[in-house]
């Protein structure tokens, strides 16, 4: 196995004793096979034990690891080494605050979260007698792709609208919430329209479309935001050209 | 311990700087203008035509000068890109589900480019081109 030595730029915050974020380089010896987390972890437990960041699964699965790998929102246990040069700069994801070092805040991201009600709504109670939710392959198809988020936020490190507008209820809380729209087991919809279509919620969206190229997960969630938009300008002519028909 | 996170500033006039696809985004949107300014040429047109025989042909001649050429040209790629880079994403905005499957973006794509062509050439028939 080859062996190469890169220059790891790590943004460093300490909140006890920094006013501002600063760069430390750690030289470190990598593998031709490992992934940017290997290379942190490396730095961790060879050259410095203080340096703070999330990771878990380190299969692309948790979501933990999200960071900006020389600029770009990454998971850093899938930015493999062999693709950049020896000089890789990370950084905790933007447009998030720094709790420490690579650690953000994501209390933001988790309210909103909370507030699209990303769980399903059934339309009527039934009794656990009255037997299964049954579902077909195309009810399935319609919001499947939908499920894989894992609510990793480079979706909102890559949404310029989410930099400059943070009220923006987001990329992945909104695909969220067109998830559970789309479920033919679900009857939330309306509850939901009240938090998504709204100015805060899909159309501060611009379509600029950086979400779905940096999802790790092809959930592309630039798709649901537009069929959000779709889905509730027609409810709009629905409301107010045929006030009789139903919504 | 207590709490002391830090807040990275947005640069909201440099932002687009930061990556090639916030360039290819932000050209598709200033492109736009381009098309706004050729439409209000066209209703300055309407009006020349409102205006009498002698005027509209003022307005005829005036669009054959150099500067009014190069503005038309320009204006014609500008709104070229605006249409080709909305056009590519629409298979995105609007997929279209038939029964387990969903329709390939190349139909969606086809259908829109389609379009275009045919409604092109009603316009081109009605100014008499052909």
């Amino acid at each position: 196995m080859s062996e190469r030595q890169i220059q790891l730029e790590v943004l460093r915050y300490n909140p006890e004793t920094d006013s501002e974020p600063h760069f430390q380089t750690y030289s470190v010896p990598c593998l031709n096979e490992w992934v940017v987390l290997d290379a942190l972890n490396y730095v961790k437990d060879n050259l410095d034990p203080t340096v703070a960041y999330r990771w878990s699964c380190h299969m692309a699965v948790c979501g933990s690891c999200g960071m900006m790998v020389n600029g770009e929102p990454k998971l850093a246990c899938k930015a493999f080494i062999r693709e950049y040069s020896d000089n890789i700069r990370v950084e905790p994801l933007v447009h998030f605050p720094i709790e420490r070092d690579l650690v953000t805040v994501a209390d933001d991201f988790m309210e909103k979260l909370t507030r699209i009600k990303p769980f399903i709504i059934p339309k009527e109670q039934r009794p656990v007698s009255a037997g299964e939710y049954k579902q077909s392959p195309a009810e399935l198809l319609t919001y499947k792709q939908y499920t894989l988020c894992i609510n990793c936020m480079l979706c909102y490190a890559a949404c310029p609208e989410y930099g400059s507008q943070p009220e923006f209820i987001g990329p992945a809380a909104i695909t969220l919430a067109h998830r559970y729209n789309q479920d033919s087991r679900d009857g939330g919809r309306d509850q939901r329209q009240e938090v998504i279509a709204t100015h805060e919620g899909v159309w501060i969206c611009s379509f600029v479309g950086a979400c779905s190229e940096v999802c790790p997960k092809h959930v592309d969630p630039a798709s649901a935001l537009q069929q959000v938009k779709v889905a509730s300008t027609v409810d709009w002519y629905k409301e107010h050209l045929m006030p009789w028909g139903k919504k | 311990m207590s709490r002391k996170p830090y807040v990275r500033e947005f640069a909201n006039t440099t932002w687009f700087f930061r990556q090639a696809r916030y360039m290819r985004y932000i050209g598709r949107e200033v492109t736009c203008i381009f098309i706004g300014a050729y439409t209000l040429l066209l209703v300055c047109a309407v009006m020349r035509l409102s205006e009498g025989q002698a005027a509209y042909e003022a307005f005829l001649e005036a669009l054959r000068s150099p500067a009014s050429i190069l503005f038309q040209l320009v204006a014609l790629a500008f709104a070229l890109y605006h249409t080709f880079t909305w056009f590519n994403v629409t298979p995105q905005a609007m997929p279209i589900q038939r029964g387990e499957e969903f329709l390939p973006g190349s139909i969606i794509l086809g259908a829109h480019y389609g379009g275009w062509v045919v409604l092109s050439l009603v316009v081109l028939f009605l100014a008499g081109v052909f």
